[in-house]
């Protein structure tokens, strides 16, 4: 792997972070770093905090408690709007594609290039085009095709390079293989690869540790709302993983 | 899938050959359009021209234009709102209620045209943004909210009007819109301005494109469009201008209301196509949820989309108080229902997010066509519904198979 020496600061870096809904402390003080050029894998069983971390990132459920820092200086996500303008992006489960609209009227959704008051169409063209070059997208034909006509993997791979398009630093990807089948999963792998050869820091979520192997810098191992293991994807293996997520191991100093 | 580009395509590349291909493997993918209403049209044609010997002659051919009109203008109305899955059954009495609010203006209160008017608009505009807020930020149903206004306006007519009041229209300019034609050269000219401006919106768009070193369509393209919409145009002004008259008084020339629904239709699709808001309209119509996630106001645009379907039935209504010069309590009551009809034949999706103001238009003239023709052929009205209603059936049918089949290969 192309050890990418990373910058000693993080893109993102979580101290201390608690979420509770109600009685149930769903995060219990979370110290979490993403670095650009990598890809940090969160694995966790159901009901871990996978989602809630998620989402306090995202800024749809802002986080209780605790310090986030991003690229270094303090930040506070209080909605989605604000995590977009830090350059957060994220590439959700459900992809939130328009399926009328093309490739590129939907890369460019919500942030339309106008030029004397009309759609600037063909800047938008040039520039979705890019970024898929950008990404070696070879499984679409046409960026004019709407998305009614595309496959789930080059759905997976238009909300990708859409998040490449609006120059995202942090890329956050909700179980983007959970649908699709051996090859176009293989092709999305590559593409969350190439995206963090781009220097983007790109957080995945998966229950596929296969998946999870073959691409992560780093795996973080959440287990009942605590982050038990920060792992070197290199200097561990299967079963080890297994176990932080089951609990059967938790990291010395962890508790 | 299976084929590796280096080089991602736009759907501009290729001979006209090639484009004609892709055009076809989009219509096979259920992006139809309008093809089956524009096939309609033709075999309709053909089948009341061997029924009855009126229904292609210079007077009936200026009628279908000014029946068809006051129908476009309504459907496309509609278009606004159908493109969101939505409904406005209250946009034929909301045009009948902003007319009796004109005519009780010019009547009684004694105003000017102008003025009468902007308050009839005012009061469409009015109406639209209740509807509009009442489904988009309340979240009653559209089919509701609106079956509601279609009922209480009925009410709301008979109020401003009287029972059983008629007001005759007396202001000229606004009789004239339906009953007067533009001179010989007026009809000319407008298909000269209207092929021109085609043109040069192509152009302007393929020197855009150049500019970024963008594959254009081959121009010849363009030239066969418009050498297509010339030939219509030009047929259709040539015996617009020929004396059409029964009488001793020569009737002859392109009927105002012509040039007017053009420039509006164009105006409207420009909108559409072209701006962020008409962007915006689409994407809330295909995936509301995606286009909230884009930042997109969802609300703002649902309520805009109730006020431009309202803005625009006004004007539907306008043409109708024009076309049967008076003003009465029962206007906008079952044209509603055609002006649904004509959105979905001429291509509209009722499930939202597909379809285009010109789909309105085409859609306006089957209908009328029918009516038209059942009307010569001196058929029962029931039987005019029967079949008004069956082809709305085949319509949606086609809507939902072509949905179910999903997209399209290439733009």
């Amino acid at each position: 792997m192309s050890s990418v020496v990373t910058a000693s600061v993080p893109v993102i870096e979580l101290t201390g972070v608690r979420k509770s809904f109600g009685p149930v402390d769903v995060l219990k003080g979370i110290d979490f770093s993403v670095y650009a050029g990598q890809v940090t894998a969160l694995v966790g069983d159901n009901g871990a905090g996978k989602s809630t971390l998620i989402k306090g990132l995202s800024g749809v459920q802002p986080f209780d408690e605790g310090y986030v820092r991003f690229a270094g200086s303090p930040v506070e996500i209080n909605s989605p709007t604000e995590a977009g303008n830090l350059g957060i992006e994220v590439v959700y489960q459900d992809l939130a594609l328009c399926e009328n609209l093309d490739i590129v009227q939907n890369m460019f959704l919500g942030k339309e290039d106008i030029k004397t008051g009309t759609l600037n169409e063909p800047e938008m063209e040039l520039r979705a085009t890019k970024a898929l070059q950008s990404l070696s997208v070879k499984t679409v034909k046409s960026v004019r095709q709407k998305v009614s006509s595309l496959s789930g993997g080059q759905r997976q791979t238009v909300a990708i390079a859409r998040s490449v398009l609006r120059e995202a630093k942090l890329v956050i990807l909700d179980e983007p293989t959970a649908a699709l089948g051996v090859a176009q999963t293989e092709q999305v792998l590559n593409l969350v690869k190439r995206l963090a050869e781009q220097g983007v820091a790109v957080i995945i979520i998966s229950h596929n540790l296969g998946d999870v192997f073959k691409i992560a810098h780093q795996i973080s191992v959440l287990y009942l709302g605590k982050m038990v293991a920060n792992l070197n994807a290199k200097e561990t293996n299967y079963d080890e993983v297994v176990a932080y997520i089951t609990g059967a191991k938790t990291q010395e100093g962890a508790n | 899938m299976s084929q590796l580009v280096d080089s991602l395509a736009s759907g501009h590349e290729g001979t006209v050959k090639d484009q004609f291909r892709s055009y076809l493997r989009r219509l096979k993918g259920g992006e139809m359009g309008s093809v089956p209403a524009i096939f309609a049209i033709l075999v309709l044609t053909v089948m009341f021209q061997l029924a009855s010997p009126f229904f292609i002659t210079k007077l009936n051919f200026a009628n279908l234009f000014v029946q068809s009109a006051e129908l476009t203008m309504l459907a496309a109305a509609l278009v606004f709102v159908i493109l969101l899955a939505e409904i406005d059954l209250a946009a034929g009495v909301t045009a009948g209620v902003a007319m009796a609010v004109y005519i009780q203006l010019v009547k009684v209160q004694g105003w000017g045209l102008i003025p009468a008017m902007v308050a009839a608009f005012a009061v469409g505009l009015v109406i639209g943004f209740i509807i509009g807020f009442m489904v988009a930020k309340i979240g009653v149903p559209s089919f509701v909210v609106t079956l509601a206004f279609f009922l209480g306006f009925q009410g709301m007519q008979l109020v401003l009007l009287g029972e059983g009041g008629v007001y005759r229209v007396e202001d000229t300019k606004v009789l004239a819109i339906m009953n007067q034609n533009l001179p010989k050269w007026g009809g000319w000219a407008m298909l000269a301005i209207s092929l021109a401006v085609s043109y040069a919106i192509a152009l302007w768009d393929r020197r855009r494109r150049s500019a970024l070193d963008l594959v254009n369509k081959p121009i010849s393209i363009v030239y066969m469009k418009l050498a297509g919409l010339g030939l219509i145009g030009a047929i259709s002004v040539y015996f617009l201008n020929q004396n059409r008259s029964q009488g001793s008084i020569p009737i002859l020339g392109v009927p105002i209301v012509v040039p007017i629904t053009i420039a509006i239709l164009f105006i409207g699709t420009f909108v559409l196509d072209r701006t962020r808001f008409g962007r915006h309209l689409y994407a809330v119509g295909g995936n509301p949820e995606a286009a909230r996630r884009a930042g997109i106001n969802v609300v703002k645009i649902r309520i805009a989309a109730f006020v431009i379907c309202a803005f625009f039935a006004v004007i539907s209504g306008v043409f109708h108080a024009s076309r049967i010069g008076s003003v009465d309590g029962s206007a906008g009551r079952t044209i509603v229902l055609s002006g649904v009809a004509a959105a979905v034949v001429g291509g509209v999706s009722l499930f939202g997010g597909r379809g285009r103001l010109a789909h309105a238009a085409i859609g306006a003239v089957v209908i009328s066509m029918i009516d038209n023709g059942l009307g010569l052929l001196q058929m029962a009205s029931g039987i005019n519904y029967l079949v008004q209603g069956g082809v709305l059936l085949l319509a949606a049918t086609i809507d939902a198979l072509a949905r179910r089949r999903g997209g399209v290969i290439t733009r």
